[in-house]
């Protein structure tokens, strides 16, 4: 239990330091979507509304549809749509779906921590 | 409405197809891959699936100007080039030119965090653009199954999949998609239940520790195809499939013919030697002269200024030329003059498929009139007989149509003298067997013409002599029940000549006794012949005096009847007819 208790606060430690550095940062984000299809319109709404509530003010959110730049799917290495590529901060990451799982994109975008009670609370 | 139907009632129209430029597959597959249709390649790690996939778009571009699109799943582009470069291929050559694009699709799974439902509507945007930019008529997918493992949810994937290559379909590209062998299945993610027109299975199978790569096709759907495995290679020039049944059999055959290094061999062929561009086996037990003849052939092909490969898998170069040496057959020479090439090689030191590799690339390279293989039996030692008899029949093939004469060495068992173990002999035009006589405490060796098509040829057994001055052929004895070797031979011989002069003398006695008994009787007729004489005389004279009394008597007779007519006159004569008249 100590055990636990003593890495639990080691780790928000880290997180807190983390998140205070990356509140600072600016969020650029990019969403490519394949024309305006039911998925790609949810998956708009979706990340859109997630930018406000989270990121409000630091995010720079573009919405690509790679029917109109095609060539932008080769040099972003874009598979599957929808994606959304976090550019920075830093590491890149990728989001593919239509962005419903709220959990998991918090989690990829490091801002779940802040979240710390809701998150030890779900595991 | 069968798959033969089709093919045969319209063939151009139902079945156009790709050609690969893959030497020997076009001819596996009557014509290449199914033409705006997926192909699917699987195989094991190392079997040549990527090499399979690019040399399809390199041969397309360069030979039948098809541009085509590389996407790779694994390697990325500068990591492609560099290794196709080994292979002679300039990729970015053609890259430049616009007929071909090297696509690498990166995907990291720790980068990658699912959200929702997806489509694979990115890569297919991608594809598209990839193919306007030149007009792709071929793409390549290697390996698309690492998707399975960079992307969850497997559900969506799969239908994603098979989307693609309805699409692909739809595009008319012609397609080749690989895929890793799985166990028990075809490949790993059960891609083949998508991908159903053509089938090829790439396999690396290892037999006497020797490691032979095999192409099969599995099946291709509205096409004939052959169905076996046949080994496949890899080498600086890229694949090459071997099917045995590729050359239609349409060589030209020669008449020339040439000698084989020994004049006796020659007046046993009919007088004249081999065909050119013919095929030769000499079989035979250990040390009955095999390497002997080889060297022979070999001289004589030098000697006619020609040029000879010399592939030796048993001994050295300097160890043959030693060797022949002792038999007065000076080998270093023509090396020296370049028209005799050693390749000696250890069987086991790599595969069939690469044997063959090397054999080819070293014909072309010497381009000789005469092969020879010292021996082909230990070929053996790499894979199977029936691989071997598939890589021999090849090779003839080739050097037929080459017009280059073919000689075989084989190294048969005692007790399976006639029949070589490669079961090769078929592939032979001439076969002459050497042969060990074991006879009176000596073993000699005999030789003989099995067979020579084509050609009158000895059926006669000569004994085979190595002197030093090479080889020398010499009649056996044949005569009673059975055949004289060596030093039996030669007792047979003086044995016979003794018996000749006995006999010889023996004639002449008779004659001259007949002569005698002649003599003897001539002789003898001789007196027979003057006493005859002599009694005759005698006769002669006696019937000369019987005459001359009978006359007289006549007259005395006359007289008296005159006289007894005449009274006085007849008294007066009375005393002189004393004697009565008869």
């Amino acid at each position: 239990m100590k055990k636990t208790d003593t890495t639990k606060s080691v780790r928000s430690k880290g997180f807190e330091k983390r998140i205070k550095a990356a509140a600072g940062k600016k969020y650029i984000l990019r969403l490519y979507v394949t024309g305006m299809t039911p998925r790609s319109l949810r998956a708009i709404t979706n990340i859109k509304k997630l930018c406000e509530e989270y990121l409000n003010g630091r995010y720079d959110l573009e919405v690509i549809d790679i029917y109109q730049r095609p060539t932008l799917a080769e040099g972003e290495q874009i598979i599957a749509a929808p994606t959304l590529i976090k550019k920075l901060p830093l590491p890149l990451r990728r989001f593919i779906g239509d962005m419903t799982s709220t959990e998991k994109i918090l989690l990829g975008l490091d801002l779940r921590p802040g979240k710390t009670k809701t998150s030890s609370k779900s595991v | 409405m069968t798959d033969k139907t089709i093919k045969r009632g319209h063939q151009r129209s139902q079945l156009s197809k790709s050609p690969t430029g893959i030497q020997g597959l076009d001819e596996v597959t009557g014509g290449g891959l199914p033409k705006g249709r997926p192909t699917l390649v699987a195989g094991g790690a190392g079997c040549g699936k990527t090499l399979f996939g690019m040399e399809f778009l390199v041969q397309g571009a360069r030979q039948y100007n098809e541009p085509g699109i590389f996407v790779s799943f694994e390697e990325n582009s500068r990591e492609l080039t560099k290794n196709f470069s080994s292979l002679g291929y300039d990729l970015n050559e053609l890259v430049a030119r616009k007929k071909l694009i090297l696509d690498h699709v990166y995907i990291e799974r720790s980068e990658i965090e699912v959200t929702g439902e997806y489509d694979l509507e990115g890569l297919f945007v991608r594809l598209q653009s990839l193919i306007d930019s030149i007009g792709a008529k071929r793409i390549v997918l290697d390996t698309i199954e690492t998707l399975f493992s960079a992307l969850p949810n497997e559900g969506i994937l799969r239908a994603e999949l098979r989307r693609l290559f309805r699409w692909l379909k739809a595009k008319g590209l012609t397609a080749v998609i690989t895929a890793e062998k799985g166990d028990g299945n075809l490949t790993r993610h059960g891609l083949e239940e998508y991908v159903s027109d053509c089938v090829i299975a790439l396999d690396h199978l290892v037999t006497n520790l020797v490691a032979t790569r095999r192409l099969r096709i599995v099946k291709y759907r509205g096409s004939s195809h052959g169905t076996n495995e046949y080994p496949f290679l890899i080498d600086d020039t890229g694949i090459s499939v071997l099917p045995i049944t590729s050359v239609a059999l349409r060589h030209a055959a020669s008449i020339e013919r040439i000698s084989s290094g020994i004049p006796r061999l020659d007046a046993m062929l009919g007088g004249k030697g081999f065909f050119r561009g013919s095929s030769i086996l000499v079989s035979g037990t250990a040390g009955t002269g095999k390497t002997s003849m080889t060297a022979h052939f070999a001289d004589s092909v030098c000697r006619r200024r020609e040029r000879c490969l010399y592939l030796a898998f048993e001994e050295s170069e300097n160890q043959i030329i030693r060797n022949m040496r002792s038999i007065g057959i000076e080998l270093e020479q023509w090396t020296r003059q370049g028209r005799l090439t050693f390749h000696a090689a250890r069987p086991t030191m790599y595969g069939l498929e690469m044997h063959l590799a090397r054999i080819h690339r070293l014909i072309e390279t010497v381009k000789p009139q005469a092969v020879l293989f010292d021996p082909i039996t230990n070929l053996m030692a790499v894979a199977g007989a029936n691989e071997v008899k598939a890589m021999l029949t090849r090779l003839i093939d080739y050097l037929k149509l080459n017009k280059i004469t073919a000689f075989f060495t084989n190294l048969s068992h005692q007790h399976t003298l006639e029949q070589t173990d490669l079961a090769v002999s078929s592939l032979m035009d001439t076969w002459i067997s050497l042969r060990d006589i074991e006879l009176g405490g000596e073993r000699n060796r005999g030789l003989y013409v099995l067979k020579s098509r084509g050609m009158e040829h000895s059926n006669q057994i000569r004994e085979f002599l190595l002197t030093d001055k090479g080889i020398d052929l010499i009649d056996v004895y044949v005569g009673g029940e059975n055949v004289l070797t060596g030093s039996a031979r030669a007792a047979q011989e003086t044995k016979e000549r003794a018996e000749e002069t006995l006999r010889s003398e023996e004639i002449e006695r008779k004659k001259r006794e007949l002569d005698r008994k002649r003599q003897a009787m001539e002789a003898q007729v001789a007196a027979l012949q003057s006493q005859y004489e002599a009694e005759e005389e005698e006769l002669n004279v006696n019937l000369g005096e019987l005459k001359l009394k009978k006359q007289v008597v006549k007259e005395d007779h006359e007289k008296m009847f005159l006289r007894r007519e005449h009274g006085a006159g007849v008294k007066a004569n009375k005393s002189g007819s004393g004697r009565p008249a008869k």
